[in-house]
C-alpha cells in the first residue's frame, strides 16, 4: 500500500480519461457522458482511499513522487499530499462528478460538443490537482499556468454571450499574475545559491523552507512581491478581481463553479503554501496590507454583491467577499485563523458550488440572468426555492452550515491577534445577509412575476365540448411549459367553439427540479450540514497541517490574559 | 428568606456564588435531553424531506414531536427537582466540536434550572401553539411547511438554552433567527411579509455581531467559551481589566437587543406580525423574543462584575419600555398593539435583570407570566383574525363578545393579567419589578421606578382601548366589507384553537400566584442564578403596589373615557397631535433606520457599483485600450511601399554604422 | 595596385544600387539593382579576402551568387505574378500588404 503511486494515478488519470473521451468521435452523446462521468467517479473513489489511507497529523508530504526533471539545473518534478492538498483534491475529485451530472443538458454554442466540453473539464481537474499536490515550486508554477489553458477554451469556447471578451479578460489577468511569479520564481531559485551547500540552487519546497529564514528580508520582500501578484489576481483580492465577474458570469455553470469553486482557491493556496512558509519575514512585514485589502474586499463584494442585476455576477462578487476572509484567516498567524481559512477553502467551495449550480439551473430555465426576470419563484419551484435558500444560508454563515465553522474559527483566531480587524470585518456577516436576503427575496418570494417566469400572455382556449374548465397544467403553476392551446391552425376553426379562459395562478413558464438535478446536489447539500455539525474529520486532517505554516512562519499562537481558565 | 441551600454568604454575590453548583454528567432521563433538541429537529427534517406525500400527516407528526419533547421535559424536570438543589446542575456532552489548538469548543448540553425552566416554557407552549395551529392553519395549503419550520423553530430554541457554551448558544441564536425569517415571511408571496423577514433578520444579525464579537473576547481573554469556563475566570479578568469586562457586558446586551426587539433594534418586532398569528405567539412573543433576557441571566457572572454593563441594561429597560407602550396605544393593528405591548414587556424584563444581582429571578418570573398571557393574548388575537376574514384593523371589530364568547373570556383573562389585575399573574410579577426599580436607591431609582410605573398606567391604556375596540361598543363590522370583497361573519374558532386558549387562559390567571408564590421560582433558580434579595424600596412595597394599582386603573379609567365612551371611527382621524404621529410612526424607529442606514447604504451601492465599473475594472481595461490605440498609431508606419521600407532600413544601417564607429573612436 | 580603389569602386556600386532601389518604380529596375548592391558587396568581399591573404572572402562571395541566384528565380517569379495580375510591373502599385 506505501509504495502504490496513488499520486500519479490520481493525476494522470483524468488526463487518460480526456484523451478517451475525445478520441469518441463516433459514439452517441449520452455514451461519451457516461464515460466521462465514470472517470470521474473512478477519480472520486481513488481520492476517497488517498484520504483513508492518509494519516493525519504525520509530518511532512505523504505519498511523495519525485523524478528528474531539468537534471543540469537540480530540478525535479516531485508532488506530495500534506493536510491542506488533501482536503483541497479531495474537494476537486468531489466537485467534479457533481458538475459533469450539472451541466448533462448544457446547452452549448453551436458548433460544440459536449464531449469536447466534458474532455477539457478533465484536463482542468488535472491541472488543479497538480497544482494543489505540487512540492517544488516550479512544479506548482508549471500547473499554475498549465490551469489556464483549459479554462481559457472552457469559457472562451463554450460560455455565454459575451465569452471572448471574458476570456481573454480572464487570461490576461492571468497571464500577467502568472510572469510576476514567475520572475520570483527564478530570483527563488538564484537566491537560494547563496545558501545551500555547493552553490546549486534548487527550487524543492521543504528544501527552501529550510533556508527560509536566513535569507534577508529585503531581498524577501520582492520576491514576495510577485508571488503575492499572481495569488491575489487569483484568490481574487481587491482591487485585482476585475476579471472574476466576467468569468463567472460568462463562463458556462459547471466550468463556472469550477472557476469560484476552486480555481480561485489556488491563490489563497499560494499564499499558505509558498509566501507564509518560504518567505516567512515579508509575509509578516507585509500582513497587514493583505489584511487591509481583505477587509476592504469582505465590504467592497458584499456591497457589490447587493447591487447586482445578474445572476451570476452576484455570486462571484460574494466569493470575492469570501476571499476576503480566507486571506484574512491566512495572515493573521493564529492556528485557528489559519485552520479556519483552511476549512473555508473547502467550505466555500461546497456552498457557493451549491448556490452556483442553483443560479445555473434557474438560468437555464428562465433563459436569462437577470433578477428583475424573476419573482416569486419558490412557489412555482418549491426544491429549486429550498436548494438556493440552502445555499444562500450556507453563504451567510449560518451555524449548522460549513461555513459556520469555518468563518467562526477565522475571525475568532483573527480577533485573537489583530481585534480591530477582526471587529470591523465580523460586521462583513450583516452585510452578507443583506445581500443575499435581499436577492432571495427579489428572485424567490414575493407573487409570482418576471419575463423569465411567467407564460406570455396568450389567451387559454378551452374547447367547450371537451368538457374539462381548463387544459390540465394550465392552472397548475409547478407544470412544465403547457402547450398553448389555439396556436394551431386547425383551432381557428373551432372558435366558435371555444371560451376565453383565466387561468388562476399564473402560467410558470418552468418546472421544478428533475431528479437528476436533486441527485447532483444532494451531495453538496448533505456535506454542507454533515460539516457544520461535526466537522472534527476535516478540521483534524487540516490542523497538523496549520500548525505547521504557523511554526514555519515564525510565529506562535497569543496565549489569552487569563491563564487556566478553560479546561 | 430563609434558604435551603447552604450558599455563599448573601454579600459575596460575585461570579464564583451563581456558578457554586457545580456540573456533573447527567444521568437517568436527563442523559436522553439530546432528544428535546432531536425530535423536533427530526420533526421538522421528515416533513421538509417527506415533500407532499405527507401533507396529510404532516401536522400530527409536527404536534407530537413537540408533544412529546414536552413529556420528556418535564420528566428531566421531576427528576432534576428530585434532587437536592446543589446537584441540579447537569452536562451532557455529546462530541467535540471545533477542537481548534486552544480552542477545544465542545457540543454539548447544560441542565440546570434555568435552561429546565425555559425547556418547559418553550416545550409547553410550544406543544399549545402547535395545536391552536392544527386548526388555525387548517386551510393553508402549505401546513406542512409551516409544522416543518415551527418545529425548526424549537429545536432551534431549546438549543439556545440548552447549550453549553456560549458558541452552541450562539449556534441556537442564529438558528431561531432563521426560523424566525421562515415564518415570518411564511406567506412568501406577499411582498410585506418578504420586507418584514428580511428586516427581521437583518436586525437580528446586527445584534448577533454583538454576541459573536463577546464570544471573540472570551476567547481572547481566557482562551475558552464554555460556561463554566468563562465564568470561573471572569472573576480574575475583572481584577486585571474591569473595562474589557464592561465591554463584554456590552456586547452581550448588543446581541440581546437584537433578538428581544430593545431599542434601538426594536423596529422589526412590529413587522414581524406579517407570520401567521400562532408564530406571533410562540416566537415574537413567548419564547424567542425573550432570549435577550435568557443570555443576560445566564451570562449573570458577567453583569454582576460591571455595574456601567447592568446600568446601560436598565437604561435600555426604561426606554423600551416606554417607547413600546407610547406606540403601543396608537396603533390600530391589533396584532401591532400586541406586539409594541411585547415590547414593553421584554424592556420590564431587561430592567428587572439589570438590576442585578439578586433580582434576576423577577425578570424570569415576569419573562413566564407574560409566555402565558402574551401567548393567549395573540391566540385571541388569531381567533379574531380568523373569524374576521384575516383583518388585523381593530377599527373594523367591536362587540365582538357576543359572537365569539371564549375567545372574549380567555382573551379577557390575559387583559387583565397583562395590567397587573390583583392576583392574576401580571400582578405578582410586574409589582416586584417596579418595586425592584425604586429599591435602586437615589435619582436612579425614581427614574427607574417612574418609568415602571408610567409604563403600566400606558399598558391598561392602549389594553383597555384594545379591548373596547375590540369586543365592545357598536358592531361595526355590521356595514362593512373585508379587502376581498366579503361580508364579515364572526364566529367562534374550532377546539383545537379555542383548547390551547383555554388552558393558556389558566395560566395567566394562576401561574404567578404559583411562582411567586413562596418565592418558588427564585430557590429553583438559585443554582444558576445566585441568591434571591428581596429588593428594598425606600416607601413600603405595600405602597408602591397601591400606587401601581391607582395608575393602572387610571390608565383605564382613560382608556373608557376616550374610547370606550365615544364612537370610534372607522378609519383612522388625520387631525392628531404630534404624539399621535409619532407614537403611529412607530417613535420614528424606522424613519431612523432609513435614515442612518439604509439611505447610505443605497447610495454606497451605487457609488461602488460605478467605482468597480470606472474606477477597478477601467484602469484595467483602459491600459488595454491606451495599448491598442497606440499600436493603431503605430502601424500608420507600415505603408505598403516597398521602397519606404527600404528607405528605413537603409537608414536603420546609416544609425547602426554611426553608432560602432562612435564606439569605436570616441 | 591599391586595393582601396577597388573599396571606393565598390562602395560606388553598391550606392548607385540604394539610389535606385529607392528612386525607381519598375519592379525590374529595382531588381537589377538590388543585384548591383549584392555585386558590390561581392567585390569587397573578394577585395577583403586580397587583403587579408585568405580564402574566406571569397567562399562568402560565392555563397551570395548561390543566394542571388536563388533570389532572381524567386524573385521574377513573384514580379511575373505580379505583372499577371495587374497588368503593371511598379512596385508601388503593389501595396496591398499595409496596416
Amino acid at each position: 500500500m506505501k509504495d502504490f503511486p496513488f499520486l500519479l494515478i490520481i493525476l494522470l488519470l483524468p488526463i487518460l480519461g480526456a484523451i478517451v473521451v475525445g478520441s469518441m468521435k463516433g459514439a452517441s452523446a449520452a455514451t461519451v457522458k457516461l464515460v466521462a462521468l465514470a472517470f470521474t467517479l473512478v477519480e472520486f473513489a481513488l481520492v476517497v482511499a488517498l484520504w483513508i489511507a492518509f494519516k493525519a497529523g504525520a509530518p511532512g508530504f505523504q505519498y511523495s513522487l519525485s523524478a528528474e526533471w531539468i537534471p543540469a539545473l537540480g530540478l525535479n518534478f516531485s508532488v506530495g499530499v500534506d493536510g491542506v492538498s488533501l482536503v483541497m483534491i479531495a474537494l476537486i475529485a468531489l466537485l467534479l462528478p457533481i458538475v459533469l451530472g450539472a451541466s448533462w443538458e448544457e446547452k452549448l454554442p453551436a458548433g460544440r460538443t459536449i464531449g469536447g466540453y466534458f474532455a477539457l473539464l478533465l484536463v482542468l481537474e488535472s491541472t488543479m490537482i497538480a497544482v494543489f499536490a505540487a512540492t517544488d515550486v516550479l512544479v506548482f508554477y508549471f500547473a499554475f499556468e498549465l490551469m489556464l489553458i483549459p479554462m481559457y477554451f472552457l469559457i472562451g469556447a463554450f460560455g455565454g454571450p459575451a465569452r471572448t471578451y471574458a476570456a481573454t479578460k480572464f487570461f490576461l489577468y492571468s497571464l500577467f499574475g502568472g510572469l510576476m511569479m514567475l520572475a520570483s520564481v527564478i530570483g527563488l531559485y538564484v537566491v537560494s545559491k547563496d545558501y545551500l551547500p555547493g552553490g546549486k540552487g534548487t527550487l524543492d519546497w521543504a528544501t527552501l523552507r529550510g533556508i527560509a529564514h536566513q535569507i534577508p528580508v529585503s531581498t524577501q520582500l520582492w520576491i514576495f512581491a510577485g508571488f503575492a501578484i499572481a495569488f491575489a489576481i487569483k484568490a481574487p483580492l481587491f482591487p485585482l478581481h476585475g476579471w472574476l465577474p466576467d468569468a463567472g458570469a460568462e463562463a458556462p455553470v459547471g466550468s463556472g463553479t469550477l472557476v469560484v469553486g476552486v480555481l480561485d482557491k489556488v491563490g489563497t493556496f499560494g499564499f499558505l503554501r509558498i509566501c507564509l512558509p518560504l518567505l516567512p519575514a515579508a509575509s509578516t512585514k507585509l500582513a497587514w496590507l493583505i489584511i487591509t485589502l481583505s477587509v476592504i474586499g469582505i465590504f467592497y463584494g458584499g456591497i457589490l454583491a447587493a447591487g447586482q442585476n445578474d445572476l451570476k455576477r452576484f455570486v462571484t462578487y460574494t466569493s470575492i467577499a469570501h476571499f476576503g476572509f480566507i486571506a484574512m484567516g491566512v495572515f493573521a498567524f493564529s492556528t485557528q485563523a489559519m485552520t479556519g481559512a483552511i476549512f473555508y477553502m473547502v467550505a466555500h467551495g461546497l456552498a457557493t458550488g451549491l448556490l452556483f449550480l442553483v443560479v445555473g439551473m434557474l438560468t437555464q430555465r428562465g433563459g436569462s440572468r437577470l433578477v428583475a426576470d424573476y419573482g416569486g419563484v419558490w412557489k412555482v419551484a418549491p426544491i429549486l426555492g429550498g436548494m438556493f435558500l440552502i445555499g444562500s444560508l450556507a453563504t451567510i454563515a449560518l451555524p449548522g452550515t460549513s461555513s459556520f465553522i469555518a468563518e467562526f474559527l477565522v475571525l475568532l483566531g483573527t480577533f485573537s491577534t489583530i481585534p480591530a480587524w477582526a471587529s470591523v470585518a465580523t460586521v462583513g456577516i450583516v452585510v452578507a445577509a443583506v445581500y443575499m436576503l435581499w436577492i432571495f427575496q427579489r428572485t424567490m418570494t414575493g407573487p409570482v412575476r418576471g419575463s423569465a417566469v411567467l407564460m406570455d400572455p396568450v389567451p387559454t382556449l378551452v374547447p367547450v365540448h371537451s368538457g374539462a374548465g381548463t387544459p390540465a397544467g394550465a392552472g397548475s403553476a409547478s407544470v412544465g411549459p403547457a402547450e398553448p392551446a389555439g396556436t394551431h391552425p386547425d383551432s381557428q376553426a373551432e372558435a366558435h367553439s371555444v371560451v376565453h379562459a383565466h387561468a388562476p395562478r399564473p402560467r410558470a413558464r418552468f418546472g421544478d427540479l428533475n431528479a437528476r438535478e436533486i441527485l447532483v446536489l444532494t451531495p453538496l447539500v448533505a456535506l454542507i450540514v454533515l460539516l457544520g455539525v461535526y466537522p472534527k474529520p476535516v478540521l483534524d486532517v487540516i490542523n497538523p497541517a496549520a500548525v505547521g505554516i504557523i511554526s514555519d512562519s515564525g510565529h506562535s499562537d497569543p496565549s489569552p490574559t487569563i491563564q487556566g481558565a478553560g479546561k | 428568606m430563609t434558604t435551603v441551600l447552604n450558599v455563599p454568604a448573601a454579600g459575596s454575590l460575585l461570579a464564583d456564588a451563581a456558578g457554586s453548583a457545580t456540573a456533573h454528567t447527567a444521568t437517568g432521563v436527563s442523559a436522553a435531553a439530546v432528544l428535546l433538541i432531536g425530535l423536533p429537529l427530526l420533526g421538522a427534517a421528515l416533513l421538509l424531506i417527506g415533500g407532499r406525500r405527507i401533507d396529510v400527516i404532516g401536522h400530527y407528526l409536527g404536534v407530537a414531536t413537540v408533544v412529546v419533547a414536552f413529556v420528556l421535559g418535564v420528566a428531566i424536570f421531576l427528576q432534576t427537582i428530585g434532587m437536592d438543589a446543589a446537584s441540579r446542575v447537569a452536562d451532557v456532552h455529546l462530541f467535540s466540536w471545533m477542537p481548534v489548538a486552544s480552542l477545544q469548543a465542545d457540543f454539548g448540553l447544560r441542565l440546570d434550572p434555568l435552561s429546565l425552566t425555559f425547556v418547559l416554557l418553550i416545550t409547553g407552549v410550544g406543544s399549545l401553539i402547535h395545536i391552536y395551529s392544527v386548526g388555525y392553519m387548517a386551510h393553508d395549503p402549505e401546513r406542512r411547511k409551516f409544522f416543518a419550520y415551527l418545529n425548526l423553530f424549537v429545536a432551534a430554541m431549546l438549543l439556545l438554552v440548552l447549550g453549553s457554551s456560549f458558541i452552541t448558544l450562539y449556534a441556537g441564536w442564529e438558528g431561531v433567527g432563521l426560523a424566525s425569517y421562515l415564518l415570518i415571511g411564511f406567506w412568501s408571496d406577499r411582498p410585506s411579509a418578504a420586507t418584514a423577514a428580511k428586516k427581521a433578520f437583518i436586525m437580528n444579525r446586527i445584534g448577533d455581531t454583538g454576541l459573536i464579537l463577546a464570544i471573540f473576547l472570551m476567547f481572547k481573554e481566557l482562551g475558552t467559551t464554555s460556561f463554566d469556563g468563562v465564568f470561573a475566570g471572569i472573576g480574575a479578568l475583572a481584577e486585571q481589566s474591569p473595562g474589557t469586562v464592561t465591554v463584554m457586558a456590552l456586547l452581550l446586551l448588543l446581541g440581546a437587543c437584537g433578538k428581544s426587539g430593545q431599542v434601538p433594534l426594536q423596529a422589526w418586532l412590529p413587522d414581524a406580525m406579517e407570520g401567521p398569528t400562532p408564530v406571533s405567539a410562540l416566537i415574537h412573543a413567548a419564547t424567542m423574543v425573550t432570549a435577550g433576557v435568557y443570555l443576560i441571566c445566564r451570562a449573570n457572572p458577567i453583569f454582576n462584575l460591571t455595574a456601567d454593563g447592568r446600568l446601560v441594561v436598565t437604561i435600555i429597560g426604561a426606554v423600551t419600555l416606554l417607547v413600546g407602550s407610547i406606540a403601543g396605544c396608537a396603533k390600530d393593528d391589533i396584532k401591532k398593539v400586541l406586539a409594541y405591548s411585547t415590547v414593553s414587556q421584554i424592556g420590564y424584563m431587561f430592567l428587572a435583570v439589570g438590576l442585578g444581582a439578586g433580582v434576576y429571578a423577577l425578570g424570569i418570573l415576569h419573562l413566564l407570566t407574560h409566555g402565558f398571557f402574551k401567548a393567549g393574548l395573540f391566540l385571541g388575537g388569531g381567533s379574531v383574525m380568523h373569524s374576521m376574514n384575516d383583518d388585523v384593523d381593530m377599527r373594523h371589530f367591536g362587540g365582538l363578545w357576543r359572537s365569539m364568547p371564549i375567545t372574549f373570556w380567555t382573551f379577557t383573562a390575559g387583559y387583565l393579567a397583562l395590567i397587573g389585575f390583583p392576583f392574576l399573574s401580571g400582578f405578582y410579577s410586574k409589582d416586584p419589578i417596579i418595586e425592584a426599580a425604586f429599591a435602586a436607591g437615589g435619582a436612579k431609582g425614581y427614574l427607574l421606578g417612574g418609568a415602571a410605573l408610567l409604563g403600566a398606567g400606558l399598558t391598561a391604556f392602549y389594553m383597555t382601548r384594545l379591548m373596547i375596540m375590540t369586543f365592545f361598543g357598536e358592531e361595526r363590522w355590521m356595514d362593512l366589507r373585508s379587502a376581498d370583497g366579503r361580508d364579515y361573519h364572526p364566529h367562534e374558532a374550532p377546539a383545537t384553537m379555542t383548547v390551547p386558549m383555554i388552558v393558556l387562559a389558566v395560566g395567566s390567571v394562576g401561574a404567578g400566584a404559583f411562582l411567586a408564590g413562596g418565592e418558588r421560582l427564585a430557590h429553583w433558580l438559585q443554582p444558576t442564578l445566585g441568591e434571591f434579595l428581596e429588593p428594598d424600596p425606600p416607601f413600603a412595597p405595600i405602597v408602591i403596589t397601591i400606587a401601581t394599582l391607582i395608575v393602572v386603573a387610571a390608565g383605564v379609567a382613560v382608556a373608557y373615557l376616550f374610547v370606550g365612551r365615544r364612537p370610534v371611527p372607522v378609519t383612522a382621524p388625520e387631525r392628531v397631535s404630534a404624539l399621535v404621529r409619532l407614537a403611529r410612526a412607530d417613535m420614528g424607529g424606522n424613519a431612523i433606520n432609513e435614515a442612518l442606514v439604509a439611505r447610505p447604504s443605497i447610495a454606497v451601492t451605487a457609488a461602488l457599483l460605478d467605482v468597480d465599473r470606472v474606477a477597478v475594472d477601467g484602469t484595467i481595461t483602459g491600459s488595454g485600450t491606451a495599448l491598442t490605440a497606440l499600436s493603431g498609431r503605430l502601424r500608420r508606419t507600415q505603408t505598403g511601399f516597398v521602397r519606404s521600407y527600404a528607405l528605413s532600413m537603409l537608414g536603420g544601417s546609416f544609425v547602426v554604422v554611426a553608432a560602432l564607429l562612435l564606439v569605436r573612436f570616441a | 595596385m591599391n586595393p582601396t580603389y577597388y573599396l571606393v569602386l565598390s562602395a560606388l556600386l553598391f550606392g548607385i544600387g540604394a539610389v535606385g532601389v529607392l528612386v525607381r518604380r519598375n519592379a525590374i529596375v529595382v531588381f537589377m539593382c538590388v543585384e548591383l548592391m549584392l555585386n558590390a558587396v561581392n567585390l569587397s568581399f573578394v577585395t577583403f579576402s586580397r587583403i587579408h591573404g585568405n580564402l574566406d572572402g571569397e567562399v562568402m562571395a560565392f555563397f551570395v551568387m548561390v543566394v542571388a541566384a536563388a533570389e532572381v528565380v524567386v524573385g521574377l517569379a513573384i514580379i511575373m505574378a505580379i505583372f499577371r495580375g495587374r497588368r503593371s510591373a511598379s512596385i508601388d502599385d503593389a501595396n496591398l500588404l499595409k496596416y
